[in-house]
């Protein structure tokens, strides 16, 4: 895959890089530079170089919250909303810690996609009920709750 | 019941204490209620799963005690739950519950 933008363009060494870090990112610069055949101080440069450009946002961690013992739900919430508050809006769905994800997207209306984490339905629902309709420009909400994820996965660089 | 009482009871109220009405979890309607008055008028237009959402959750009797801060009202909210309608019935004795009380506090106003 060749990826470019206006910004920052990337190499076959980057979009190698990547892809190797977006694995497992807990490896060392020797490791991916010894899979690459280059040296660890040409990772690095690369990788301080991908940090500095913002083409790397962050470096975090993925929890399983089963493991952790952690119940939970998570629902995907369309917001309609007047198209005059939508950004109001969606700025202040993202404030809340209740949300993961907010998008906007507009098809016949205007909407806010809205990806939540409860503890259980009183929790989602209070959340809903409280916090989010209330909120000036919200016209109405229709919630998922998800019972079952078949893939979740990242985008991923492919070389 | 004083007049300052009744007045109280029929305020305006703000965003965050407005009555919402839902369908089900997290399904809002679009519906809301700033007042008693305008409640009256809300259970007339609301589809029934809405009122039946909302009675045997027992938001109804929450809302009139805790922001309306109407003790009368909300004790005939649980009578309605009590008799256990659905459908049509409830809203008409939700109507008839709601229109009742708002006649009574205007009047004593």
């Amino acid at each position: 895959m060749k990826l470019k933008n206006q910004v920052f363009s990337l190499d076959d060494l980057d979009l190698k890089i990547l892809h190797i870090i977006q694995e497992n990112s807990k490896q060392t610069y020797s490791e991916v530079g010894r899979q690459l055949g280059v040296a660890h101080s040409t990772v690095y440069d690369r990788i301080r170089k991908l940090e500095k450009s913002g083409v790397i946002k962050k470096w975090t961690v993925e929890l399983d919250l089963e493991t952790l013992g952690l119940n939970h739900i998570t629902a995907l919430m369309t917001v309609y909303t007047d198209p005059k508050e939508s950004e109001n809006v969606a700025k202040k769905l993202s404030d809340a810690k209740e949300v993961l994800e907010v998008s906007l997207s507009l098809s016949e209306e205007l909407l806010i996609l809205v990806k939540v984490l409860a503890n259980d339905q009183d929790e989602l629902h209070s959340f809903i009920a409280k916090k989010v309709a209330p909120l000036q420009g919200v016209l109405r909400i229709r919630t998922s709750i998800i019972t079952k994820k078949i893939k979740e996965e990242r985008f991923l660089i492919t070389t | 019941m004083t007049p300052s009482s009744s007045t109280r009871i029929l305020r305006e109220l703000s965003r965050k204490n407005a009555f919402y009405f839902f369908s089900s979890v997290g399904n809002y309607t679009g519906h809301r209620a700033m007042s008693l008055e305008e409640f009256a008028t809300k259970i007339r237009e609301v589809e029934t799963a809405s009122l039946e959402f909302h009675l045997y959750r027992g938001d109804f009797e929450k809302w009139a005690d805790e922001v309306l801060e109407d003790p009368e009202l909300t004790r005939r909210i649980s009578a309605v739950k009590l008799l256990e309608p659905t459908g049509n019935a409830l809203r008409d004795q939700m109507d008839f519950t709601i229109s009742k009380r708002l006649v009574e506090l205007k009047s004593s106003q």
